[in-house]
This record gives structure tokens, C-alpha cells and sequence, in this order.
């Protein structure tokens, strides 16, 4: 099939961007949307121009990397997949396919499509882990049996990829999915029980530092999210909240 | 407590609370409203109520009166945030195939019910206060059925009335199961709820809206 | 030929580590604080190394390519982690998970290594548990468990089929925990270009800030390469994009030896090719061979009527299916390891009876697990004459609890729903056991620098179990560089910082700025992928799942002259200073193009076929693996004197004393 790309071009994070107008020709139904894209580049390359810069790097969907908002969605049209596991069999030809790159305050871009989503490591970093030493002097494994159901749905809330497609797909740009499943995780466990109260505050805190948005509840991150994360986790953490606030 | 305030969850939880708090007034406020279709009397006598009582008029309506400036201006707040948190916008955009219009556009109904605000203001309750605490008329425990039926005569005005109460509809429609959220309830009753928000976001506008209507055609 | 000194503890197997860690050197708390380490890879074994070593209070810089030391490759494994906690009760031990291991491997591992390695396993479990790892549970709440190919018990510890990113997201989590507290710097989308030495030690790297375009200098008093594997030498494989031998290769060429780089792991179950545009290949988990039977047809009509389009695999009658591995490996079945499994796919494909258009693919259906498990639920819930139809849901239901992340991303690509027909898979390239040669410490033959996970050679020989690599890397990571690394750093505790102004860090990024701006001003006709393509070609058809010695002379000459073709007239667009994807790609294409060469030499000089490593000339009559320990039993570690092809062999003979070897059975 033949496609018309509009493609966000910008040289660095200073400069200036727009979108810029490719056609490309034989495209097979089978191309991965990356894939597509390095056919461009490798068109590109062959005509003297610079290749269009994006993120990408497992290409199955589970490293996070790729963050693609295609027409006006992030990773594409369809649903519980990354960017790199939409398939061109979803675009009919002579569609025209808007690309930019997921843009929030918070998510400077880069270089074209690629941005800096360091906000999430320093939103991780402000607590997103569960203060025990990496000596493995530690109790046996199955010393504290785990609720099924929890354990299922903490690792439910741990699938996240970090990929930003909430932060990207929220109307007021608000990281509250990305940092909620982390949050909810621990809450759920009993080994992170222990810091709930401090976790929830410190990364609260610097998630609205990092100039996120407010979560409305409109709920297009739940919709857009690759792995599925449920709105149930920022309910869990406005609540691990609320008692965290009544608390300390 | 520190953390009730200055965060980003503290601004929802308080929107949500003053939102939950201005949801049971309205159930309130159609029920003696609807006084007016069934008896012109028990009308009377629930707004000189309503109008005379200590409690309700120094208490209850300053707290009111704070709600709904607290709801608006943190609104405010909350939406000029969130547009300062993608300063750069989308050539595409697609909301709707994520979320629906009313949830992306809290701002529209949500001002346009402030719009309306300030009609009602003017239509009942600066009247209200300037005659009683500016003019300092007699009390008459049978004005105001005549009153509300003076006001819904113009057809223009009824009609604003209807507009603003789709809006509000509209606006509870998401707001209600959001602030639910906001207060971090989202379990197995979470679908209940739901289905609540909707009967009541259609029902308190609705009677509100057949009262406008009634008077209109009735008087 | 000189030996290598693998440094192996003395004293009883089972005693060698408690014994090792008891008698070497320590460095006081205060002292940790004057030292510092750097990290290179932040996947399992450099996030968990990185973590544990700033915890215990070294300064630590990591590098890594990606945005975010989350992204590292270990999150793409699927299956699981194996350890010998035997909460199953099923005999399991920590001698039998290291005898699986070593016979896994063919018998081309280090014993001492394996058995730390099954030694320290239960502990892995232990420190993710307490990290918050969310593993699979049962009813009970106690942790649950599955088998994998090449074993008789059930020891894999997993979560879904996202047991890589689990561990890794735990390890990152404790990264973060030290990022927080100060002790862990970390510098993300930064490469590591050149190892530099002073005095003979490793003391610092050259790495480039793949935003800025900067190269920027970093010293320490160790440096840990822990970069991964190097299976894109392949082109295609299941590695991300940007997985790459840089680190490893850059290090080899400043004095470490590269070991058995022609130990490579050729993953049975990986989605089929589907055409030329293919960037890389998506691997479907070893776990489904609990549940899927694998066939072909057992008529070559049926075979080209299927490829043609004329025929459905649900229309081949039972009798006219040739399940190939229950066939000729009953003991084990479709879970025999993957070296075995692979080739036999092969075998069938090349003997024509392929199923898909290009004749590269065999089934791997679930219609009988389907049906199995759909009758037992029946029965379990009570159900009187349940229909065939009704079984069937049943039974899909079951299937999609426990593989439906797969089924859902098979789907996805494949465009077939594959509980009504079955998947189709073909082999490729997933794991290299082979890497850079680590003496028992982990130190590679340049003093100060270790290597750790798919990195070093490590101990899965010439074949890794599956869910052995998780297993590795954090042991590596977790355990056993946290100790060594100590005995080395106890001599280093008055050395003070180092300095970048010393001249052996100004040549080394001299070196590297004038690499770069050839590249860049080469203004050639071809791209970086044209190259790799190519690269990945020769490789595949001459050293991939079959080897034969006339192939492999000629895919080092190939390789030879496609590496010079390539630095006569590759093109890289844009500049150096900023992002510049395809200046990345071209450092580390130009590495391939150096390993690929020293692959097939490897290759060829080991006459033998073990594990990985499949040389045509050396098989039995029924076509399996025939090895050959008289003359073939030790680690080819090559030391690099300025080309690959002039590489020079040093040998460290493996010393079998608590394993007998045998001829791999899986029959």
C-alpha cells in the first residue's frame, strides 16, 4: 500500500519543530509500524537526507522504549500493544498517518519522535523500591505465604512498562497511572506494607515536581496503556494517599 | 497533614469534596423546588424556612457559598495546571477514542453552570439578600411561590434554564463517578456507583428542568 | 600455547565457595567510600551488581544505552528463573541443578562455576521475594513453579510469561533505592566506547553521550562489563535493536580473551520470518512446550499442499502428523533442550516439510492440551456429558490463563488466532553462551575488569538451559561480584581517585573521536543496515544452526571482505554532535563485522559437535551431536593480536571430577 506520513522533525531540544510530509510506497501488511519507519529511513539515507530519529529497542512490546503518538493516539490505533507490535495490516492505503512524539512538559523532546522520560526514573527513584539489602541474608521465600489474589493483582500493577503512553494520551499530561501502579504494587505486598506511608508521599511529591498534570479521571490512560493497567491502582493510591496525609 | 494541601491529590480530593458537598445540596434544593409543583403553600413554608432559620441562613449558607467558589476557583486552578503541563500541543489529537467528551471537558460544562450561577444569582438570591438584609422588608411568608412563577413567564429565560441543567447533567455525568474515584473508592461496588451517578445526573437536572417547564406552561 | 589460570578454589565442590568467600580479602566500610566502580549494563547482572556494590559502599557510575536502566534486555525473557529450592519435593537439589546444568551444556562448562551458580540460586529467590518481585503463587499463597525443557523436575520459578521484567524491574527498583541515597550515578543513553588501562589495570572508559554527542571520560579502580550478548552478529535474532558486542568486543581488543564465541543458542520457538523488511524476531516462551505438541506432516504432499495454501493444518488426520520430537526423543518429548529441538526442526524443514510459504516453519498446536485440560475442568466442576464444544472452551480458557500474553502477541503479529489453529514457529538465534573468558572471580584476563551475565562466558557451556540466563545474571550480580571484587579493591584502598588527565585516557579518546569522525565523513553509498544485513546472512546460512568447515572458510573470507567493502563505503548521516541513531549503529556494525569473523574461526577450529555448535562432519549415523572429548574438552579463549583472523588460541582444559561426561541422552 502507498501512505502519506506527516512526521514531527526537530533538530534538538532548543530548536523548533514541524511536521514534515513523506510518501512511502510497498508497504506490505506484515510490517511492524517500525519496520515501516526503517524503510523510510533506509529511502532516506539512499536520497542524502537525515533518517527520522525514534526510540525503539526490543521490538516485542515489553522494553517500553518505542513512544510513538500515531494519529492522535499513543502506540497507534490499537489497543494493549506498544508501537512496535502495531502492524501496517491496521492502515489501509492511502491513509495519511500522522507521527509526533508523546509530548508533556514533563517529556522534553530530544531529537524528532525520540523524548526524555527521565521524569519516570526520578519518580521511581523517590521511592518506587522496598528498602531491603541485596545481600541474600534474608528470611526463605516461602516464609510468608501471599494471597493468590494479591500477589496476582500486585504483579498486575507491576507489568508496567514505563513507556508513557498515560502521560501522552491524558488530556492534562498527568503521570498519575505510570506512578499509581508502582505505588499499588507494594501496597498490595505485604514486604512493602512496611514504607507504604513514606513511598506514597516522596513519589507524589516528585511526580507533581516533575510538572505533571492532575489526574481528571477521564480515564484515556487505562484505554491507551500497552500492558492494561486499571484505574483501580490511582484509586489505591489516592487512597494510600489520604492516609499517608491523615497519618504523618 | 501536610500533604492534604500542596499536592496534586490533595487539589483533586478537596475538588471531589466540595463536588460531593454541592451534589447533596442540589438533592436538597430540587426536593423543595418540587414543593412548588405539588403545593404553592408547602412551597411557602419550606423557603420561609429555608430563609428565615439562623442555622441555615448564617451557617449552612456561608459553607454553601464557599463550596461553590472553592469548586469553581479550584477548577480553575486545576485546569490551568493541566494546561501548562503540555505546553507543546498535538497536531493530531484524538481524545475521543480514549475518553469521552464530557470527561475531557469538565471546563466547558463546569463554566457554562457558572454562567447559569450568575442568572440564578441575580434572578433569586440577590433579590433575596437585598430584601432582607439590604432593605430590610417585611417578612411575607407567602411571596415566594409568586415569585419563582414570575420568573419562569419569559420564555428566553426558561430556556437558558433548561441549557444550563443539560450541562449540569452532563457535567455530573462524569463527575459524580469521578469523585468517587478521587476519594479512592474503586472496588466491587465501583460499577454501583456508576450506575447511581447516572440516575442522579440525569433525575436532579431533570426535575429541576420539569419545575422550569411546568411553571412556564402552567401560570 | 599458554594455559589459563581459571583461579578455581581448592577443597570439595560443595565447599569451594563457603571456603572462597571465608579466606579472601575485605575492604573496611570507610575504605569503600575512597573507591570507585563503574558499570556497564544495567540489565540483571549489572543493575543487581551495581545495586549491591553501592550498598555496600563503592561509588558507582553505570552506563547504559538505553533511556533507562529499565529498558536493559533482560526484560524481553519470558519463561522463568530456575533455583534448587525443591519446594516442589520432587528430588531436587542443588547438585542436581548443577548437573543438569553442566550436562544442559554439553560439557563444555566450569563445574566450580555451575555448582556456585546452583549453590546460590535459592538466595536469588529469597532476595527477589523481599524486593517485592510479584511471583506466581498458588492457592496456598506459597510460590509457585513449572518445568523447562532439559529437566526432570519442576524448579522455574516465574511471573506469567514476564519473568525477565519482573527481575529486572526489581533490581532497578534497588538501583533507585541507591540512586537516592547518592551512591549510584547513572548514566543513561551513554556507550561505552574503550576500555583505558593504566599500568596494566583497567582504570576507566571512554563513553560517548548519545545525546550531546559528547565523549566524555570516566575513571574507577574496577570496571564491570556486563553489556549482554552479542546474537545480533545474526542480524535477526530475538535481541533488541540495540543490543550489541561493543563493550565486550572493546575490552577483548585491549587485552581480554574472547571465549567460545561460536557457543551460540538457536531458540526453537520464535515467530517464523515473514519477509524481507524483518527487523528482528519475536520469541514465543520455551514454557509452551509444557503444553504444545510440535509436528509437521508426515506426507510431503501434505507438507507442499499446506505451503501452497491448499490445505489446513486442522485437516491433517492424526495418523499423517509426524510429531517429531515425541518420536525420537520419548524420554523427554517436546521438552528436550533447545539445541536439540532446533536442529530437529531444521532437519524436518530441509527435508521439505515445512508449513509456511518460505518452507521455514513447524506447528506447535494445542489442540490436545486444549481438550485435556477442558476435560478435567468439566469433570472438576461437575459437568454431566459436557460437548465437545463445551470441553474445548474450557480447555481455551485454561490455555489463556496461562500463556495468553503470548497467544495475544502471537496473534498480533501472525494475524491467526492460535487456539483454533495451530502456531507456527522455526528456530532463531536467542543466547550466546559464549563471551569473554572470566576466571572463577569473574575477572577477565585484563586485571581489574570483570564480566558478568550473557557477557562473560559464564556457565551454561555449549548449551543454556532455559531459565538458566536470569538465574546467571543475578547470581553474577547479587552474589558473587559483590565478594570478588572486594579481594581485588583491597589492594587499591591508598590508590586515591584516578585521574582522567593521564595520557592512557587521552589516547584512548583520541582514538575513539577519530573512529567517529571516519564514519561520519566517509560519505559512502551504502547504510549501516545494508552491511548488517549482509553480515547477518553470511552468518546464518554458514554458521548457524549447521556448520561445515568449507562454509565457515568461506564466511571468514566473506565476512573479511564485507568488513573492508563496509569502511570503504558505508554512509552515516548527520553529525557527531547530537543524536545520531545511525552513527550508533555503525560503531557497533563495525564491531560485528570484526566478531563474526572470530565466530567462524572459532567455529571452524572446533572439530566436534556439542550443544550450540553443530558441525556436520561430526555426527552419528541417526544424525545427533557427536562430541569429541579426547581432543575438544576445554575453553577456547582467543586472544586478540590486531585482526581477528590472527587470533591466537589459548585452551582452558575442563576438569570433570564430580560429573562423569556421557553422551547426551535425551531419548
Amino acid at each position: 500500500m502507498n501512505l502519506k506520513l506527516k512526521i514531527w522533525r526537530q533538530k534538538d531540544a532548543n530548536s523548533k519543530g514541524k511536521l514534515h510530509d513523506y510518501q512511502i510506497s510497498n508497504v506490505s501488511p506484515d510490517m511492524s509500524f517500525l519496520e515501516m519507519l526503517d524503510v523510510l529511513n533506509e529511502e532516506l539515507i539512499a536520497k542524502g537526507e537525515e533518517p527520522v530519529e525514534f526510540d525503539h529497542d526490543c521490538r516485542e512490546g515489553i522494553c517500553g522504549t518505542c513512544s510513538l503518538q500515531i494519529n492522535g493516539e499513543p502506540h497507534g490505533p490499537d489497543r494493549l500493544i506498544t508501537t512496535c507490535q502495531l502492524h501496517m495490516r491496521k492502515f489501509n492505503d492511502g491513509d495519511t498517518i500522522y507521527i509526533e512524539p508523546f509530548r508533556a512538559k514533563a517529556f522534553p523532546v530530544v531529537k524528532d519522535l525520540i523524548v526524555d522520560r527521565s521524569a519516570f526514573d526520578r519518580i521511581q527513584q523517590a521511592g518506587g523500591f522496598i528498602s531491603v539489602n541485596t545481600s541474600g541474608n534474608t528470611i526463605d521465600a516461602n516464609t510468608i505465604p501471599i494471597n493468590k489474589h494479591d500477589a496476582d493483582n500486585a504483579f498486575d500493577a507491576a507489568t508496567c512498562i514505563g513507556c508513557g503512553a498515560c502521560v501522552a494520551a491524558c488530556k492534562n499530561a498527568s503521570a498519575m497511572l505510570f506512578t499509581s501502579a508502582k505505588v499499588s504494587q507494594f501496597a498490595q505486598l505485604p514486604q512493602g506494607k512496611v514504607e507504604a506511608t513514606e513511598r506514597v508521599m516522596n513519589m507524589v511529591r516528585q511526580m507533581d515536581l516533575e510538572g505533571f498534570g492532575n489526574c481528571t479521571n477521564t480515564g484515556a490512560c487505562e484505554i491507551e496503556c500497552p500492558k492494561g493497567i486499571s484505574l483501580e491502582n490511582i484509586a489505591r493510591m489516592n487512597r494510600e494517599y489520604l492516609s499517608a496525609s491523615l497519618k504523618g | 497533614m501536610s500533604g492534604l494541601l500542596n499536592t496534586s491529590i490533595a487539589r483533586k480530593v478537596a475538588m471531589a469534596l466540595s463536588g460531593l458537598f454541592l451534589i447533596t445540596f442540589l438533592i436538597i434544593h430540587v426536593i423543595i423546588n418540587f414543593a412548588s409543583v405539588i403545593s404553592a403553600d408547602t412551597f411557602n413554608e419550606l423557603s420561609h424556612f429555608m430563609g428565615t432559620n439562623p442555622v441555615i441562613q448564617f451557617l449552612m449558607q456561608p459553607v454553601l457559598v464557599f463550596g461553590v467558589v472553592f469548586h469553581f476557583v479550584m477548577g480553575f486552578v486545576l485546569e490551568l495546571q493541566n494546561r501548562k503541563a503540555r505546553t507543546v500541543k498535538y497536531a493530531m489529537f484524538k481524545g475521543s477514542a480514549n475518553a469521552s467528551w464530557l470527561s475531557r471537558n469538565m471546563i466547558i460544562s463546569g463554566v457554562t453552570v457558572l454562567a447559569f450561577l450568575g442568572l440564578h444569582f441575580y434572578d433569586f438570591w440577590i433579590p433575596e439578600m437585598v430584601y432582607k438584609y439590604v432593605e430590610f422588608s417585611p417578612e411575607d411568608p407567602s411571596r415566594y411561590f409568586p415569585e419563582l412563577v414570575h420568573k419562569f413567564e419569559s420564555p428566553v429565560r426558561t430556556g437558558l434554564y433548561v441549557l444550563a441543567f443539560i450541562l449540569l447533567a452532563m457535567h455530573l455525568w462524569h463527575g459524580f463517578q469521578s469523585a468517587f474515584q478521587t476519594m479512592g473508592v474503586n472496588n466491587k461496588y465501583t460499577p454501583a456507583i456508576k450506575k447511581a451517578g447516572m440516575i442522579y445526573s440525569i433525575l436532579i437536572p431533570f426535575g429541576f428542568i420539569f419545575i422550569a417547564l411546568f411553571h412556564h406552561f402552567n401560570h | 600455547m599458554a594455559t589459563l589460570d581459571s583461579k578455581i578454589p581448592q577443597g570439595p565442590i560443595a565447599e569451594k565457595w563457603t571456603k572462597h568467600k571465608s579466606e579472601i580479602n575485605l575492604v573496611n566500610p570507610a575504605n569503600k567510600r575512597n573507591i570507585d566502580i563503574i558499570v556497564v549494563g544495567t540489565g540483571l547482572a549489572g543493575g543487581s551488581a551495581a545495586a549491591t556494590l553501592a550498598e555496600l559502599g563503592y561509588n558507582v557510575k553505570t552506563f547504559c544505552y538505553q533511556d533507562s536502566p529499565r529498558r536493559a534486555h533482560s526484560i524481553a525473557a519470558q519463561g522463568g528463573i530456575n533455583a534448587a529450592k525443591n519446594y516442589q519435593g520432587d528430588g531436587d537439589s542443588d547438585y542436581r541443578l548443577f548437573y543438569d546444568t553442566v550436562k544442559g551444556g554439553d560439557y563444555r562448562s566450569r563445574e566450580a562455576n555451575v555448582y556456585r551458580l546452583a549453590e546460590v540460586s535459592g538466595n536469588i529467590i529469597d532476595q527477589c521475594v523481599a524486593q517485592g518481585v510479584p511471583f506466581a503463587r498458588d492457592y496456598g499463597g506459597l510460590l509457585d513453579n513449572r518445568s523447562f525443557g532439559g529437566v526432570l523436575v519442576s524448579r522455574t520459578f516465574y511471573a506469567k510469561g514476564q519473568t525477565g521484567q519482573q527481575l529486572l524491574l526489581g533490581a532497578y527498583s534497588a538501583m533507585n533505592r541507591q540512586i537516592n541515597r547518592g551512591k549510584i550515578q547513572a548514566f543513561n543513553r551513554h556507550e561505552m566506547l574503550d576500555l583505558v588501562i593504566v599500568d596494566g589495570k583497567a582504570r576507566g572508559i571512554i563513553a560517548r553521550d548519545m545525546v550531546s554527542g559528547e565523549i566524555q571520560r570516566h575513571s574507577a579502580h574496577a570496571v564491570v562489563v556486563a553489556s549482554g550478548g552479542y546474537g545480533n552478529v545474526f542480524f535477526l535474532s530475538t535481541n533488541a535493536m540495540g543490543s550489541n558486542v561493543t563493550a565486550a568486543w572493546k575490552i577483548h581488543k585491549k587485552g581480554a580473551y574472547f571465549a567460545n564465541p561460536c557457543f551460540t543458542q538457536i531458540h526453537p520457538t520464535c515467530i517464523p520470518v515473514s519477509g524481507d523488511h524483518q527487523s528482528k524476531l519475536t520469541l514465543m516462551s520455551e514454557s509452551l512446550r509444557n503444553d504444545g505438541r510440535i509436528w509437521v506432516p508426515a506426507k510431503l504432499e501434505d507438507a507442499k499442499a499446506i505451503r501452497e495454501g491448499k490445505l489446513k493444518p486442522t485437516q491433517i488426520a492424526e495418523e499423517d502428523r509426524d510429531y517429531y520430537l515425541e518420536r525420537r526423543y520419548p524420554s523427554f518429548g517436546n521438552l528436550v533442550p533447545r539445541d536439540v529441538a532446533s536442529r530437529a526442526a531444521k532437519e524436518r524443514c530441509d527435508a521439505g516439510f515445512g508449513v509456511n510459504a518460505t518452507g521455514e516453519a513447524v506447528y506447535l498446536d494445542f489442540s490436545a492440551a486444549i481438550m485435556r485440560y477442558g476435560k478435567e475442568k468439566a469433570i472438576t466442576s461437575g459437568m454431566n456429558n459436557p460437548s465437545e464444544e463445551q470441553i474445548r472452551k474450557l480447555g481455551e480458557e485454561i490455555i489463556e490463563a496461562k500463556y495468553g500474553n503470548l497467544f495475544q502477541m502471537y496473534e498480533k503479529i501472525v494475524d491467526e488466532n492460535p487456539y483454533k489453529t495451530p502456531m507456527m514457529i522455526y528456530p532463531a538465534v536467542h543466547y550466546t553462551m559464549g563471551g569473554v573468558w572470566v576466571d572463577y572471580n569473574l575477572m577477565s584476563t585484563i586485571p581489574g575488569c570483570y564480566v558478568a551475565g550473557e557477557a562473560n562466558f559464564s556457565d551454561h557451556g555449549a548449551n543454556r538451559l532455559g531459565a538458566s540466563a536470569l538465574m546467571q545474571g543475578l547470581a553474577d550480580g547479587y552474589f558473587v561480584l559483590p565478594y570478588t571484587m572486594g579481594d581485588y579493591l583491597a589492594d587499591d584502598i591508598r590508590t586515591g581517585k584516578i585521574s582522567t588527565d593521564l595520557p592512557e585516557f587521552e589516547e584512548a579518546e583520541k582514538q575513539i573521536k577519530e573512529q567517529i569522525s571516519k564514519l561520519i565523513n566517509n560519505k559512502g553509498t551504502h547504510s549501516v543496515d545494508h552491511y548488517h544485513k549482509k553480515l547477518g546472512k553470511i552468518m546464518w546460512n554458514k554458521c548457524g544452526m549447521a556448520r561445515n568447515a568449507q562454509g565457515l572458510k568461506e564466511a571468514m573470507e566473506e565476512i573479511r571482505a564485507l568488513r573492508e567493502d563496509f569502511h570503504k563505503n558505508v554512509i552515516v548521516p548527520g553529525d557527531d554532535n547530537g543524536k545520531n541513531s545511525e552513527l550508533e549503529k555503525a560503531l557497533r556494525v563495525a564491531d560485528f563485522l570484526e566478531l563474526g569473523e572470530l565466530f567462524a574461526k572459532d567455529a571452524l577450529h572446533r572439530e566436534e559437535s556439542c550443544g550450540g555448535h553443530f558441525r556436520e562432519e561430526y555426527q552419528t549415523a541417526e544424525g545427533e551431536a557427536l562430541r569429541d572429548d579426547e581432543n575438544f574438552r576445554y575453553v577456547a579463549a582467543w586472544e586478540y593480536t590486531g585482526d581477528p583472523q590472527s587470533s591466537v588460541l589459548h585452551k582452558e582444559e575442563l576438569v570433570y571430577e564430580n560429573i562423569e561426561l556421557k553422551t547426551r541422552s535425551y531419548k
